[in-house]
């Protein structure tokens, strides 16, 4: 099976972010890491290829920075990567980075294409679903379980309040991934040593932008969220802060 | 014709899913602020009784797709059946609530339409005239008030319990009801019945005190500490996803969008950033205290009590002083 994985670079999880002089996006000056979602997805793709063989690809869309996220999936294991590369990719909205993608791998021809659940920074949950249109391929979200069946796959999504349900879909498929699907790899010494050797094709904004338009949704604003509730925050040393604790949930809450 | 907003309820197996009332309650909400007429459209199979629930909401119509292929939610049929309605209906927005349901099959609809999603809103502004949308980004940590860069059908879906349920208005009379006939080719996805794994061994929905953990216990054998705080407590352990996905508590003690909805007496969070996804599933706690060492973690946005520190250092002399006063009492 060949099998594209899509992967983000975003903000570290414990990174402090704070808003640029426009008011629409963060400052850029801060740590960077792989989307969470998208190792579990890679890590799916990776299982797949040892079980049926194939091939992993790689690919990511963002500055030069995004091509660590790609370093790190070459160390794993995928077999090589594509960098759509230009710092205008982070500000495009789902269908536009959809369009991109799209573009970028017409040539190609992938049996499956994973995405994480979503991505830490918009939290669009689109991107996949929105590739498989364009692609005109079914698409299947949320999966927590995939097996190749007589005629496809055969997928587990993840419902609502503990449901679940299998879905079997023909091939060429978009899957998005449900974190915990698996249990993460890390990359080793050696795999880090064979990330340098392996094939990392690049994209330039110009080699796609027709494809593209303004984007559908706009930012007119970021800003931290306005508080809904009155908190109080307790302060001193360990001791003092749990006495206090103790008494608000003794005496306010009423718990003890 | 009067500009419309488009409510598309949720149903499974002819039961309403409850979070259709709260999109039909924030529909009628922009619907006040703009003057437009909301309608509210069914999709399934012998959906009847749905449609007549439904029309007890003040509404301007409730359309029925009714079909055999619509029995089975599979996106391919959603998408072709809504996009038949929008194109006929040319509603100027149309809102869905973001459920899992929604999320598969929202953006393939939009893109059909050559539209987009904005999705999982937390509320609306309607400033002179404009239309936006606010919604959570960077987990949480910031909102963004997001417009449309295209001209209608715009699309939005509501995160569960942005609006209530209860505020959804009863019209004086039943809507009229009025069939859509939709034409459908095969769907692609061969869809199963859904199940349930093995029965869930802990319902935290009915605990009075829940200690729940996040990525801030940093190593599985932590974990430890904040179960004798539970025990200390009399409460019982949970946590967020990342915690659940790594296999250090089971996935059944786990709160949020993909675990369980709770709300206790107390929600003791530890090390818990606070998640959107985290959020859904405890907002509905009487009280929150929130331990967590960046004093910009969003859990403390909802928390009544904050502890900006290391849960490593706190938590010991809090089950301490827990003991003590239970002792006393």
């Amino acid at each position: 099976m060949k099998i594209l994985v899509c992967m983000k670079q975003v903000p570290q999880k414990d990174a402090p972010l704070k808003l640029n002089e426009s008011g629409q996006w963060i400052r850029e000056d801060v740590s960077y890491e792989v989307n969470e979602p998208d190792a579990y997805a890679l890590e799916e793709a990776l299982r797949q290829k040892e079980k049926h063989g194939g091939e992993v690809v790689a690919i990511t869309s963002g500055p030069a920075r995004a091509q660590q996220v790609l370093r790190e999936a070459l160390a794993k294991g995928a077999d090589r990567a594509i960098h759509l590369e230009d710092d205008a990719f982070v500000g495009l909205d789902a269908l536009n980075t959809a369009r991109a993608i799209a573009a970028a791998i017409q040539d190609e021809r992938f049996d499956l294409i994973f995405t994480g659940l979503q991505s830490d920074d918009y939290g669009f949950a689109q991107t996949g679903v929105i590739l498989a249109e364009l692609l005109g391929w079914p698409h299947a979200t949320i999966i927590m379980h995939l097996e190749k069946s007589d005629t496809g796959i055969r997928v587990k999504r993840e419902l609502e309040a503990g449901f679940f349900q299998y879905v079997n879909m023909p091939l060429p498929a978009v899957l998005t991934i449900q974190s915990g699907i698996n249990k993460l790899r890390y990359a080793t010494l050696i795999g880090i040593k064979q990330a340098k050797n392996k094939p990392l094709r690049k994209v330039a904004l110009a080699e796609i932008q027709s494809t593209l338009t303004p984007n559908l949704q706009k930012i007119e604003r970021l800003y931290v969220p306005q508080k809904t509730k009155k908190t109080e925050t307790l302060e001193g040393s360990p001791s003092d802060v749990a006495k206090k604790l103790v008494d608000r949930l003794r005496n306010e809450l009423r718990v003890l | 014709m009067p500009d419309t907003i488009l409510v598309i309820v949720e149903q499974q197996q002819g039961k309403l899913n409850r979070v259709s009332w709260e999109t039909i309650a924030a529909a009628q909400a922009i619907a006040r602020d703009t003057g437009w007429a909301v309608e509210a459209a069914v999709v399934g199979n012998n959906i009847a009784a749905v449609a007549a629930e439904v029309s007890a909401k003040k509404l301007a119509k409730v359309y029925v797709l009714d079909a055999l292929q619509l029995e089975r939610y599979t996106p391919d049929a959603f998408a072709a059946a809504l996009k038949q309605l929008i194109a006929t209906k040319q509603p100027k927005l149309v809102l869905l609530p973001h459920t899992y349901q929604v999320r598969d099959f929202a953006p393939k609809l939009a893109t059909q339409l050559g539209r987009c999603v904005i999705s999982d809103c937390t509320g609306y502004r309607h400033d002179a005239g404009k239309l936006l949308f606010t919604r959570q980004m960077f987990q949480g940590k910031f909102s963004a008030d997001v417009g449309f860069g295209s001209d209608a059908p715009w699309i939005a879906t509501f995160q569960n319990g942005a609006f209530r349920g209860d505020k959804a208005e009863a019209g004086a009379a039943p809507t009229p009801v009025e069939t859509f006939s939709v034409t459908l080719d095969p769907a692609r996805n061969q869809p199963e019945d859904w199940f349930k794994e093995a029965k869930q061994a802990v319902d935290l929905t009915q605990a009075e005190i829940i200690v729940s953990v996040g990525r801030g216990i940093k190593e599985q054998k932590n974990i430890d500490l904040a179960q004798q705080l539970a025990a200390a407590l009399g409460g019982e352990l949970a946590a967020s996803r990342p915690i659940c996905d790594n296999g250090w508590l089971p996935m059944d003690r786990q709160i949020g969008s993909s675990g369980q909805t709770v709300s206790p007496k107390l929600y003791l969070a530890l090390g818990i950033s606070g998640a959107i996804q985290h959020i859904v599933g405890m907002k509905g706690a009487r009280a929150v205290v929130a331990i967590n060492k960046d004093s910009e973690a969003p859990i403390f946005e909802i928390a009544d009590v904050a502890v900006v520190g290391n849960l490593f250092d706190i938590v010991p002399p809090l089950i301490e002083e827990i003991k003590k006063a239970k002792a006393r009492s």
